[in-house]
């Protein structure tokens, strides 16, 4: 069972509605309870940081998800922001970050881009992953994601990266740790490379 | 590579979605939720919701229609109309849309476009600027095009960006729904105020007007209502969209 993490906060019903056609058992976990069942755990988000980390400790699931999580090594993703709090802390605010990868969030830095527009970075762009990545299997060729974001991940260990994006420069767009994940892109809003990455989350 | 963003933008009008002419003359084209679905099967880069009655009836936003088309969008969704306050942006993308869209509470007062970027990011506030044409500079308009604000668009959007604006859309109320092109000028006078993403609305009528936007301004959002509603000269309601390959041909071809 996927448990999407309800926060008020990120497209639940959009990465729920996919699961759902896809034939694969989820649910939206609003409480520590619901949350508790998941097997499989995504951690969407939209806003800034320390709305989001705000929100997760006042939704009372926080706990429940370190223990599923740290504990018990339950496959989590987190999208956009969701990815962005998994690091220590972020540019964007002053709150911790979760820390579950050694990382930081950083803004683009503007002097990067020559062209006309700057930041955010925003619409679809191409996905290079690392090969041999189940996250990204038959996603090893054109693949487009929809990028919405200003700020970007930043891994201590580069073999925590394992995915590439261009926007002035390299960046890296998804992560993995073991068992933790994160894609910067929205997945659930990027047609059938999206739908392709949550069914491999699903499998890993 | 960063693609130019094609955008089709769907007015909600009594429920259902409607598309004018220069502001006016409101025509049937269909439920909204039925044209999500055939845009998700379009696969199209992103969609503009915009409720016209929500702030010239001083009503809140539709909450339920917006998460019933939140939900059914496999693309990002921008939602614009009858907001006023942070709250209302946090509802919103609450809700699931990925941006929310501001005009007339942003020209009254770019706090509110300030306070939602410190709140949501501001990756996910728009601010939409409506002008007219006047003489050599285009004047900004609100309350969807009843109301001449006394400012002037460049002056504006170098306001908003500094205000927390995460996107700049400007809409030519002259060129809305007479399918003869984007107003270029315009493009111009506004991407060279600022150096956010910058979306054109209000004129396309042909995917060449598009080709041309993004040959002159390289990655731009291209905008456009009846375009992607309409089908030839008696504006037969048809929703179209270019295919994958015929988009990647025109932004090449654009790029050359």
């Amino acid at each position: 069972m996927i448990g999407i993490v309800d926060y008020g906060l990120g497209n639940v019903q959009a990465i729920e509605n996919i699961y759902r056609r896809l034939g694969i058992p989820v649910r939206v976990a609003s409480d520590a309870a619901s949350l508790s069942q998941a097997d499989r755990i995504v951690l969407p988000g939209v806003g800034a940081f320390d709305w989001a980390m705000g929100r997760l400790d006042a939704s009372g699931m926080r706990a429940t998800l370190e223990r599923r999580v740290l504990e018990d090594k339950c496959p989590v993703i987190g999208i956009c922001v969701g990815m962005q709090m998994l690091a220590r802390r972020s540019d964007e605010g002053r709150s911790a970050g979760l820390g579950w990868i050694d990382a930081d969030v950083r803004l683009f830095d503007e002097s990067r881009f020559d062209g006309p527009t700057h930041l955010p970075h925003m619409g679809w762009n191409d996905v290079t992953p690392r090969s041999g990545e189940s996250l990204f299997a038959g996603l090893e060729e054109d693949s487009r994601f929809y990028f919405l974001h200003s700020y970007f991940f930043a891994p201590a260990d580069g073999i925590d990266d394992i995915a590439t994006c261009n926007y002035g420069g390299e960046f890296c767009c998804a992560i993995r740790h073991g068992n933790v994940m994160g894609v910067q892109f929205h997945p659930e809003k990027s047609h059938q490379w999206g739908i392709r990455l949550l069914k491999n989350f699903a499998e890993i | 590579m960063l693609r130019s963003r094609i955008v089709p933008v769907l007015l909600v009008h009594k429920g259902g979605l409607y598309k004018t002419v220069q502001f006016a003359k409101p025509k049937y084209v269909g439920d909204p939720l039925n044209a999500v679905r055939i845009f998700n099967e379009k696969e199209v880069d992103e969609l503009m919701v915009v409720d016209i009655d929500a702030t010239r009836e001083g009503r809140e936003p539709d909450y339920t229609l917006v998460r019933n088309l939140a939900s059914e969008c496999r693309m990002p969704l921008c939602y614009g109309g009858g907001i006023q306050s942070v709250e209302q942006f946090q509802r919103l993308i609450s809700v699931g849309v990925e941006k929310v869209a501001v005009s007339s509470a942003a020209v009254k007062d770019l706090t509110l476009v300030t306070q939602a970027a410190e709140r949501v990011g501001r990756q996910s506030v728009v601010v939409v600027v409506d002008v007219r044409r006047e003489g050599p500079m285009w004047r900004v308009y609100t309350h969807n095009g009843t109301r001449r604000s006394d400012r002037e668009v460049t002056g504006f959007v170098r306001e908003a960006e500094s205000a927390g604006a995460g996107e700049i859309v400007v809409n030519s109320i002259d060129n809305d729904g007479l399918m003869k092109g984007f107003d270029l000028e315009l493009a111009r006078a506004v991407r060279a105020a600022t150096t956010r993403p910058l979306t054109v609305l209000g004129g396309a009528g042909r995917l060449a007007d598009i080709e041309e936007l993004a040959r002159e301004f390289g990655v731009i959002g291209a905008a456009a209502g009846s375009l992607f509603v309409f089908k030839g000269a008696y504006r037969a309601v048809l929703i179209n969209y270019p295919r994958r390959d015929e988009k990647d041909a025109l932004l090449a071809r654009a790029r050359s």
